[in-house]
């Protein structure tokens, strides 16, 4: 099939249109995080006078950020690991079994995906304060509260997409572990998880970036001890000078983890939207 | 694979066996044993906050009561009434933010599904370059939210922003340089910034949805003399229904929901015309500490959001079984 001249000129539109939105703000923070501060207050221009790697270097000293960074990176790991062992878990029995409640179960995980953060934000600083007051076990301020609110966010997308991956998975594999004697879990761990590799490796990637990306829950959770990233990294502008060159070169290094990590798996991801919502 | 049929009480986990037939039991169990830890997970964090957010909503829960909140004061709907009393900054307030919130929806939904289904169609053809511009397409989608509104925020600076450079010295098109993060530009600021964000996942959605159309059919209403506009309106976007019911919906809520984009553009000083509704409750709970207006207001919230849903999945599914018949 030809294109025709109408379709290439669309398409060429579009495409330089789309490439110079997208571009020109990821063109900012790169060639800014490069610049002086000098350069940066002066005034903003396209081409920096010199470029300097100094932002990346002070970036550490202005602000705790290796504290952030640890903190984000430890709370956002185990939240993934932990996220991705119970949707694993939960989206095999979804699965494999029709037992009772299965259905009501998987509307609700869906149904919380629509509400606003902002709604459960109240009510769960004040559930966390109360189990703090009445049990001891600190919630507020400390990782293990944002870590469990974390691995809860990303379950209901992970159960959701690991049971479309699972589904497809034939179960005349399943049966033919069982007549070899194995257990339901051994099925799970050497039958489904390595035929859903590519489904666990996008839905870790989403609860990865879930958690790194998140602010609200953050804001509020964290004390100065424990902050992540995503609120720590405001600390530059809160400054009486606004280090702009330091902030985007901050931004641009916690970035990369991720960028990569998603463009790597770029199709694993389109794959299981497909299995998952585009049926 | 076993069928569970058997009441929950048999469910008993017996010795073990010598014989075959208790095995049977065990089964029942598992699967309710494994989604133990998402079952007690959602109804930590989604379940009970949920149920108490709307207990809240009728207690006078000031600062005051925060750590001893079984002894704040029952006050009815005092609380919704304070809320959406209009006569009152409060009440005013919120209907500007919810106003201005409907509005920011509208055209980043609107515009966000435009952008995504033009480069998407744009790229369905195979051509050299093809993969760099998918790739680049999804870096906003990727890029963490924070480190994205942090960039703007730099480059919407009224004396040393990126977009002022453009408008005011390069192209000469306003006279003095406008601020852009205060008063009413504000709106268009934060209209922008979450297209930018949000196109890339109608993209993304759209793009997994055309690989599932068979290319048999454009060859096919080609022959009979489709132009290319009308094969879009013929072929691809009914195959890309199933797709838009959940994206669009989807789409609505996120925005609409949206927090973090205006807290990371504005801080806490947010200007009346970027007051999107999350942002709003959020400031109106925090600033003043009177969590029962602030879930008075989150549950008016989550009940607009569950008629507007419901009316646009009944609407959708009907149509879509008319369609059928």
């Amino acid at each position: 099939m030809r294109e025709t001249v109408g379709e290439k000129i669309f398409r060429i539109i579009v495409l330089a249109g789309l490439t110079v939105f997208v571009a020109v703000p990821l063109y900012v923070m790169v060639t800014t995080s490069l610049k002086p501060l000098g350069d940066v207050q002066a005034g903003f221009s396209w081409i920096p006078s010199r470029l300097t790697i100094t932002p990346f270097i002070e970036m550490w000293s202005t602000v705790p950020l290796a504290k952030y960074f640890m903190n984000s990176l430890i709370v956002t790991t185990v939240a993934t690991l932990f996220s991705v062992g119970v949707a694993t878990l939960a989206a095999y029995a979804v699965s494999r079994w029709r037992f009772r409640g299965r259905g009501p179960f998987m509307t609700t995980v869906l149904s919380t995906q629509m509400f606003p953060g902002v709604l459960f934000l109240l009510p769960l600083y004040l559930i966390f304060v109360n189990i703090d007051a009445t049990f001891g076990v600190p919630l507020v301020g400390t990782r293990i509260g944002l870590i469990i609110t974390y691995l809860t966010f990303s379950l209901p997308f992970a159960i959701w997409m690991l049971v479309g991956y699972f589904d497809g998975i034939p179960r005349e594999l399943d049966q033919a572990g069982k007549v070899d004697g194995a257990s339901n879990l051994t099925i799970l761990l050497r039958i489904i998880l390595p035929a859903a590799r590519p489904g666990i490796v996008a839905v870790a990637i989403y609860a990865f970036m879930t958690a790194w990306g998140e602010v609200l829950f953050a804001s509020v959770l964290t004390t100065e001890e424990t902050r992540t990233l995503a609120v720590g990294l405001r600390q530059y502008a809160t400054q009486t000078n606004v280090y702009w060159n330091q902030v985007l070169a901050a931004s641009l290094a916690v970035s990369i983890p991720v960028v990569v990590g998603f463009l790597m798996m770029q199709k694993n991801f389109v794959a299981g939207l497909t299995a998952g919502a585009v049926k | 694979m076993t069928s569970l049929t058997a009441p929950e009480g048999t469910a008993t986990p017996p010795k073990r066996p010598d014989r075959p037939t208790p095995r049977r039991p065990r089964h029942h169990l598992f699967p309710y044993l494994i989604i133990a830890p998402a079952v007690l997970l959602e109804l930590l964090i989604h379940i009970i906050p949920m149920a108490t957010g709307f207990w809240m909503s009728f207690i006078e829960l000031t600062k005051f009561f925060i750590r001893r909140w079984t002894e704040a004061p029952f006050s009815g709907l005092e609380n919704y009434r304070i809320a959406v009393d209009l006569n009152t900054p409060v009440g005013q307030e919120l209907l500007n933010s919810f106003v201005v919130t409907l509005a920011f929806t509208a055209l980043v939904v609107g515009l966000s599904w435009g952008l995504g289904m033009a480069a998407a169609v744009a790229l369905q053809r195979p051509f050299a370059g093809r993969g760099i511009f998918r790739t680049l397409f999804l870096i906003p989608y990727a890029l963490p939210l924070y480190a994205a509104v942090i960039t703007w925020n730099f480059m919407l600076q009224r004396d040393t922003g990126a977009v002022n450079h453009v408008l005011v010295d390069q192209l000469g098109l306003l006279d003095g340089a406008p601020f852009w993060l205060i008063g009413d530009n504000a709106f268009i600021s934060v209209v922008v910034v979450a297209i930018w964000r949000m196109w890339p996942f109608a993209f993304l959605m759209f793009m997994a949805g055309l690989q599932s159309i068979p290319g048999e059919l454009y060859e096919a209403s080609a022959v009979d003399g489709a132009s290319p506009m009308r094969q879009w309106r013929s072929v691809t976007l009914p195959m890309l229904a199933p797709v838009n019911q959940t994206l669009l919906l989807v789409m609505f809520l996120w925005v609409f929901n949206d927090f973090n984009t205006p807290y990371v553009l504005f801080g806490t000083a947010q200007p009346p015309a970027g007051d999107l509704i999350s942002f709003h409750i959020y400031n109106a709970s925090f600033l003043s500490w009177d969590f029962g207006v602030g879930s008075a207001m989150s549950v008016l919230l989550l009940l607009f959001l569950l008629v507007v849903s419901l009316v646009y999945l009944y609407f959708t599914q009907w149509k879509k079984e008319k369609n059928n018949a």
